[in-house]
């Protein structure tokens, strides 16, 4: 199902503008919730998971990542007739729910969102992702797309856990709703923050165990666009090894056979 | 003397040492021989090259009757012509003064290799590049040209070194090339385009 | 006038026009069957060999490479991507060379220490030491302009900040700064000139010192690790009593070393090439931004020592200065050391553990120079730098009149 990249981008943030406008009500009223005195979310060790040589995963993160972050995002290195060979995605299929219109097979991914606009909007360009996953580790990202909270402070209306001051707005939050994070203390600076709980400001189509997997779906893409042959790579490495250790064995047993006339 | 005892000549297994080194010479030069695959691999056309390579896709319903134009397909120019029936049938009759009236020798697809050397009459897509040393061919359509005599029907004149080719890309006598215009790859998937690099064969018999 | 050489074999046909014209037979006995090495070579005198091996990886990977490569501060950053992504098996000649770069130091560091281990840089082979040093400071140069020519925000400014230490120089040092990079900051002619430094010059200049290395040491023969000169004691044969020849034996022994390296090397790049960001640095990633500095800006790990003792020094020239003069000190260590025995297994409790300090610090420094200088860290590398500086600088006293064993008179050696 293709949901324009654009249109879910905007409708994110007009959502969540509203969104913000009820948690300062919200947050006002209702007590927080307790999680016990020493509870804290331990949102640093989130790791992703996730495993790049399962198809399927990779599969429906390239169709997270068209519906949800290629109307800002490119992936310019990549070529979308490569997707399709190395995610097994049939020719029609590609053709039909992953390119865009006016795209030929053989071209890059690039975004639809107009570069001068974007700098415009969100103060900077949004960065290509083709190597985000090496740049920062697949756990920072996933960290990351779950790291969204509600921040009345940012043009945004929100923050984000892993990047501080984040300029890309919580596209993601129709999915995940929206959330507002509780601090144990007021230290600047959003990384060292603790976070004792989250409270669900507005729940989104997705239940948190989904919303999990979306993400988990989305990094594993974006590990294998970061480094295309890796599982060729790893598969290939077996037999190096074990050929070289063959070859070893020989060897040191004709070394051995040699050496017996040295005493 | 040395220190190497060496040993009696029945102690040194003479076998052992033989099949040793003949099971890791072997197993070397294999490893060797897979060790090269990646560097001569890495030679071949690359993704870039073969996206560049990929099929061209041409509108003919524009091309005028009696006009050619040129689209480059993997790095060689690709002849259009859209002939009139004037030209079509200047292709009969000079038989005798060709090399390889039949395209024998010449290299074309099996539905090109008829009178007219074309999958449909009306359209001739040939290769621009003279099959002597490789200079492209200058379209000389019209008959009886004064410089070409007046027996001349029609087709192509090669600057170089002179070679001349009718209207189906076939080599006249006389010329320093010896074999036709070589006719790529393609195939109509409807009555006004035309996609050289997708063959006719394997769109006719494969899915649609 | 013809000589029949009793030692050549008798060759006929093709083997005979061929050995008139070229020594072939007559290099195979100089330097291989007729060449005696000590038999009690160990576990240390794999890396020579493995050096040439790692030399070899790279000259080979680095030809292929730069068939792909677009030197140029637009395209260097995504000829690399499409050598890692479209060019058939790009992505492994890539890894190999990423990996051979740090496979040659961690061979090269483990050879010099071997020297360390038995005196092989003492009388008559300092000028054999001398060259190495040589090929050492190539190396470095060699891996420093490789760095660069990625063109990422790592290379860029690990670019910028170690050619602005050649402006603490004084007088010269800011014309010399602009003069290497060709323009007011690091840029594409910087790139372009490392470019043909590292592909084509400093090669060169590396064969051309292996070259003389190795001969420095056919010169004299090879040290061992009773630090004992073979050549002394020599059979009524003239061949030295605890030589071998070193084919077949050393060429057999050093081929079961080449497959260990291998096996090594293969695990790395198939499986772990970026070596938790040590091989491949994460900031290298995005393209060089002159606007944009890392959070940290770390040398790759090979350089790390060095990088260490410079910011051990709060002071920038003098950092720059003792820096320098670390690697000055390995280049005069035969002439520091005035212990008249070679290897350390006759050396006293002194030297040994001088040069334990000397490993733990040269060490401590290398993973100090990884860090932030904040806290602990700043004193650790203080401590090491002054450490480090101790064992050269004082050895001239610590191992003049040190109390040696008696060193044995044939070399120590078991069937192996």
């Amino acid at each position: 199902m293709q949901v324009r990249p654009m249109r879910a981008c905007l409708t994110g943030m007009g959502l969540l503008l509203a969104a913000c406008a009820l948690a300062g009500a919200a947050a006002a009223a209702e007590p927080a919730a307790e999680g016990g005195e020493g509870a804290v979310v331990n949102w640093q060790a989130w790791k992703a998971g996730n495993d790049v040589a399962y198809i399927p995963s990779l599969q429906r993160g390239a169709a997270n990542f068209v519906n949800y972050c290629s109307g800002c995002h490119s992936l310019k290195y990549v070529r979308w007739s490569r997707l399709g060979t190395d995610l097994q995605i049939p020719d029609k299929v590609l053709r039909e729910q992953l390119l865009p219109a006016d795209a030929k097979a053989t071209d890059y991914i690039v975004a639809s969102f107009p570069k001068a606009d974007a700098e415009n909007w969100f103060g900077k360009q949004p960065p290509d992702l083709s190597l985000e996953a090496s740049l920062r580790g697949v756990d920072w990202i996933y960290r990351f797309l779950k790291g969204f909270y509600v921040d009345p402070t940012r043009p945004t209306g929100t923050n984000n856990l892993a990047l501080e001051g984040a300029a890309m707005p919580a596209v993601l939050s129709s999915l995940e709703g929206v959330k507002a994070a509780v601090f144990a203390d007021s230290a600047a600076g959003t990384t060292g923050k603790v976070v004792k709980h989250f409270e669900t400001v507005s729940p989104g189509r997705l239940t948190p165990a989904e919303y999990d997997t979306f993400v988990r779906d989305t990094v594993n893409f974006l590990d294998y666009v970061s480094d295309q042959s890796q599982v060729e790579r790893r598969s290939i490495g077996l037999w190096v090894v074990l050929f070289l250790l063959v070859f070893t064995a020989f060897a040191w047993l004709l070394k051995k056979e040699y050496w017996k006339d040295v005493h | 003397m040395s220190d190497i005892a060496a040993p009696a000549p029945a102690e040194v297994d003479q076998d052992r040492r033989g099949f040793l080194t003949i099971a890791t010479t072997v197993t070397g030069v294999i490893g060797v021989a897979f060790a090269a695959v990646p560097f001569i691999e890495s030679w071949n056309p690359s993704e870039r090259a073969r996206a560049a390579g990929a099929p061209v896709e041409v509108d003919i319903s524009k091309i005028e009757p009696g006009q050619m134009i040129t689209v480059v397909y993997r790095k060689k120019p690709m002849y259009i012509v859209h002939r009139t029936p004037e030209m079509v049938a200047s292709l009969a009759g000079h038989d005798n003064r060709l090399k390889d009236p039949q395209s024998k020798d010449s290299i074309q697809p099996a539905y090109a290799k008829n009178d007219t050397r074309a999958l449909r009459q009306d359209f001739l897509v040939v290769e621009g590049t003279c099959t002597h040393l490789g200079c492209l061919p200058k379209a000389r359509f019209e008959k009886a040209l004064p410089e070409l005599g007046a027996d001349w029907p029609g087709g192509f004149q090669c600057p170089c070194h002179g070679s001349r080719f009718d209207l189906a890309g076939r080599v006249f006598d006389g010329s320093p090339a010896s074999t036709n215009l070589r006719i790529p790859v393609y195939s109509y998937p409807n009555d006004h385009t035309l996609i050289i690099g997708v063959d006719a064969t394997t769109t006719a018999t494969g899915a649609a | 006038m013809a000589t029949s050489d009793d030692t050549l074999p008798v060759r006929t046909g093709f083997l005979a026009w061929l050995n008139k014209r070229l020594p072939v037979d007559a290099f195979i006995r100089d330097q291989l069957t007729g060449y005696f090495a000590p038999k009690n070579f160990n576990f240390w005198y794999f890396f020579g060999v493995l050096s040439l091996v790692a030399l070899v990886i790279q000259l080979v990977t680095g030809i292929f490479l730069t068939m792909h490569y677009k030197v140029g501060d637009t395209t260097a950053f995504d000829s690399v991507q499409y050598i890692m992504r479209e060019v058939p098996y790009g992505w492994l000649l890539r890894y190999m060379h990423s990996t051979g770069a740090s496979a040659f130091f961690i061979v090269v560091y483990l050879h010099m220490f071997r020297a360390f281990l038995y005196g092989s840089y003492k009388a008559p082979r300092e000028l054999l030491w001398l060259f190495g040093m040589m090929v050492y400071l190539a190396l470095m140069a060699e891996a420093f302009m490789g760095y660069v020519l990625p063109w990422g925000n790592m290379s860029f400014w690990g670019a910028q900040v170690i050619v602005n230490l050649f402006g603490t120089i004084p007088v010269i040092g800011p014309g010399l700064v602009e003069w290497i990079r060709g323009d007011y900051g690091i840029a594409d002619a910087t790139l372009n000139r490392f470019f043909s430094l590292h592909v084509v010059a400093v090669p060169l200049v590396l064969l051309l010192l292996v070259a003389l290395h190795l001969v420095a040491l056919r010169q004299n023969g090879s040290n061992n690790p009773d630090g004992i000169e073979i050549k002394e004691k020599k059979g009524p044969d003239g061949r030295p009593l605890d030589g071998i020849p070193f084919h077949p034996y050393y060429t057999l022994k050093d081929l079961v070393g080449v497959g260990v390296f291998l096996v090594g090397f293969a695990i790395v790049v198939f499986f772990v090439p970026t070596f938790g960001g040590l091989f491949l640095e994460a900031p290298n990633y995005e393209p060089a931004n002159p606007l944009s500095t890392p959070d940290e800006i770390t040398p790759v790990w090979y350089f790390t020592p060095y990088y260490a003792i410079l910011r051990a020094v709060p002071d920038q020239r003098m950092g720059a200065l003792l820096m320098a003069l670390s690697i000055v000190c390995f280049i005069v260590l035969p002439w520091l050391d005035r212990s008249p025995v070679k290897s350390s297994r006759y050396r006293p409790l002194t030297w040994k553990l001088a040069l334990a300090i000397f490993v733990v610090s040269f060490i401590g420094l290398g993973y100090l120079g990884l860090q932030k200088p904040e806290g602990v860290y700043v004193v650790l590398a203080r401590l090491f730098t002054v450490l480090y500086f101790a064992f050269f600088v004082l050895m001239p006293f610590y191992t003049r009149g040190e109390s040696t064993s008696r060193v044995p008179g044939r070399v120590t050696f078991s069937s192996h």
